[in-house]
């Protein structure tokens, strides 16, 4: 899947930058600079606490800024955050509808507080394009985790906004549930919706157009999949053969040894020192295995951001 | 069969005394209230209420009225605020509440009590609450005997008849067989929407931040004023079924008498669930969770309920209660309910009470629409 093509200032759905948020002494979010092309679904990564809810918040409203400017859809997240509100759809966290309403009465109040023009046609779109309709008197609180998520999704959509803000919509939700999810995302972007998701699965962050990655609320690295993996400059090596324990234990601590991570029968290496890591594994190589340099994975990459950032910013 | 054992006891008991020691509030008033009540039922309670406000009508300026006066000041159960020599002016000064009793003392009083005739001081007292009257009149009888013993000396001393030289007579009003349900029943009113209306409000957007829909509530374009209004509102309606059954309950059950108008109840409860319900709102923005916004309610409906003049009578509390019970609604509804359904009060005569609930309502509401947050800062 490929990006839109290059934008414009106005092709902009997210543009701030220096978005700094600090609670008392803490600073969550530091300086973030993120500009968002409309139609684009932009993946949010990092670890937890690393600040990715609080940058969502500051961006639809919910919480103000303590330094940086920008603005979220053209309007300014600092003194238009109630256009902002009224143009966005976000998702939080934990589910956050009625649980003691039904589907169709929380997708009722939030159609009428949004002001919906003709309601009831909407919500029934929305249960219909969903797979809603036949559970639309069920109570929220009894829906396992797919249909609440689902039933999210229809809530925070039914305004029609322009921007939606998922903050880790598939956790706790089943594989298929899942792909059906992202499916749907994608075909809401590709009718024109920008879309920035949170999410802490590899495998969705590859589903994305473009990446960034936060951690202790620093923004390390962003851009297309290939862009984070080049940029990351990371060499990683695989192996296979018998004992891998004892030679991971071995390659630990060992220079230019970033990361040993056992992958069932296969022990990946990696480091950012191409060449240190080389002479390394020249050093402790065994014929018994066998070695093989791979392309590094976006886990591999993150993982060693994350290290990379531990030792400059925690 | 798994047995008893002092560790697993041990662990939850551990675990509730660091819950209670994160949670300040509930701490708090698990402190507070006990202190609230000992200051309440030790110090403001006072089944024997003195220095009650009284009117004088004199119409005889004898040395005997005078003596007599002075014995009933003396006996510290009346205050004499007024004196007036009109009787309406009196009455009214009754309707109102202004004063518990008026005493009218004759014009030929000396001249009666010299020929021995028992001339008759009429006491007219506001009897919707007999806790309020019953020992001031009690202390009246005991002080006829002897009030002027040092008067009548010799010759006079015939005149001390063994049912006193003085006829006092009581006309109770507005409750003439002094029944206490006549006086509790209508009380209760303001004591069930107090009671009710600040409960269910105060958890009403606790419970939202609670279950986190707080958080999606702040970001759709809904105004504090909206959600605050349209939390009232429903209850509202609740208040008002709850008015009508207690006015079923009244007229059927207790026979409270009903002499005011009815639809002018019905206006002016509006003001009072309104102002409760606004309460209840405030505190749901100042609890963090609905277990605090529960003791809030507790710790309002206390000295609603005894600094109110609803369980103990409102004059007999020194002055520092008084005025705390002056900024609490309900002391204001009830006189407000009392006075319609047993004095038969008009809007006039209840307008000194429409005020203060006003301004508490006002002052309630802005709190809590102050303190309702848009954003999660």
């Amino acid at each position: 899947m490929s990006p839109p093509a290059a934008a414009t200032p106005t092709d902009l759905a997210i543009d701030v930058t220096g978005v700094t948020k600090r609670f008392g002494e803490k600073t969550v979010v530091n300086a973030i600079d993120l500009a968002v092309r409309r139609g684009e679904i932009y993946g949010f990564l990092g670890p937890n606490g690393s600040g990715k809810t609080t940058f969502i918040r500051m961006l639809c409203g919910l919480l103000t800024p303590d330094a940086g400017t920008g603005t979220c859809l053209g309007y300014d997240v600092r003194s238009q955050q109630a256009e902002i509100k009224r143009h966005v759809g976000y998702m939080t966290q934990k589910f956050s509808y009625y649980e003691d309403l039904s589907i169709r009465e929380n997708l009722d109040f939030i159609a009428r507080i949004y002001a919906v023009p003709d309601r009831r046609a909407a919500v029934q779109r929305s249960l219909d394009r969903l797979g809603l309709a036949n559970r639309s008197h069920q109570i929220a609180g009894q829906l396992s985790g797919g249909w609440k998520q689902r039933l999210a999704l229809a809530a925070c959509l039914i305004h029609e906004p322009k921007l939606l803000l998922l903050d880790e919509p598939t956790a706790g939700v089943d594989p298929k549930a899942r792909r059906e999810f992202w499916d749907e995302i994608h075909q809401l972007a590709a009718d024109g919706l920008t879309v920035l998701i949170t999410t802490h699965y590899m495998d969705e962050a590859e589903r994305c157009h473009r990446l960034a990655y936060l951690a202790y609320g620093h923004l390390l690295t962003r851009g297309t999949l290939a862009e984070v993996l080049a940029a990351a400059k990371l060499t990683t090596w695989s192996i296979t053969g018998p004992d891998l324990r004892t030679l991971a234990t071995t390659l630990r601590d060992r220079a230019g040894v970033e990361q040993v991570v056992a992958f069932g029968n296969t022990l990946h290496v990696s480091g950012r020192d191409a060449a240190r890591l080389t002479a390394t594994i020249a050093a402790v190589r065994d014929p018994r295995h066998d070695w093989k340099q791979i392309t590094s994975g976006l886990e591999d990459v993150f993982i060693s951001l994350m290290d990379e950032a531990k030792d400059n910013f925690a | 069969m798994p047995r008893f054992t002092f560790h697993r006891l041990w662990a939850i008991v551990l675990k509730e005394f660091i819950q209670m020691k994160r949670d300040r509030v509930t701490f708090g008033i698990m402190i507070g209230i006990p202190l609230m009540q000992l200051m309440m039922f030790g110090f403001a309670i006072n089944s024997d209420p003195r220095h009650l406000p009284a009117a004088l009508r004199v119409a005889d300026q004898g040395p005997f009225a005078r003596t007599l006066v002075q014995a009933l000041r003396t006996s510290d159960y009346f205050a004499f605020v007024h004196e007036t020599s009109d009787e309406a002016e009196a009455q009214r000064l009754l309707q109102l509440g202004d004063v518990q009793f008026v005493i009218n003392i004759p014009a030929d009083f000396t001249r009666q009590l010299l020929r021995g005739e028992r001339p008759t001081v009429l006491i007219e007292a506001d009897a919707t609450d007999p806790a309020a009257t019953g020992p001031a009149l009690a202390a009246v009888n005991a002080l006829a005997a002897t009030v002027f013993n040092r008067d009548l000396p010799g010759p006079l001393a015939r005149l001390r008849a063994k049912d006193g030289p003085v006829d006092f007579r009581v006309h109770a009003h507005y409750n003439p067989e002094n029944i206490t349900q006549f006086n509790v029943v209508p009380g209760l009113m303001g004591v069930v929407l107090t009671m009710t209306m600040v409960i269910i409000t105060a958890l009403a957007i606790t419970r939202e931040r609670e279950r986190g829909t707080m958080e999606n509530l702040l970001a759709t374009p809904v105004r504090p004023f909206e959600v605050i209004v349209g939390k009232i509102l429903p209850y509202i309606v609740v208040g008002y079924i709850q008015v009508s059954l207690i006015l079923v309950a009244a007229h059927f059950v207790f026979d409270v008498p009903m002499v005011g108008s009815l639809p002018l109840l019905y206006v002016v409860s509006l003001l009072f669930i309104a102002a409760n319900l606004a309460v209840g709102i405030t505190f749901s923005t100042l609890a963090k969770n609905q277990l605090q916004a529960v003791q809030m309610a507790f710790f309002f409906f206390l000295p609603s309920i005894l600094l109110s003049g609803f369980m103990f009578p409102f004059r007999g509390m020194p002055d520092w209660a008084q005025a705390v019970g002056s900024c609490l609604p309900n002391t204001h509804f009830l006189r407000i309910v009392r006075g319609i359904l047993l004095k038969g009060n008009g809007f006039s005569e209840i307008a000194p009470h429409l005020w203060p609930l006003l301004v508490f309502l006002v002052i309630a509401m802005t709190i809590g629409v102050k303190r309702y947050r848009q954003t999660l800062d």
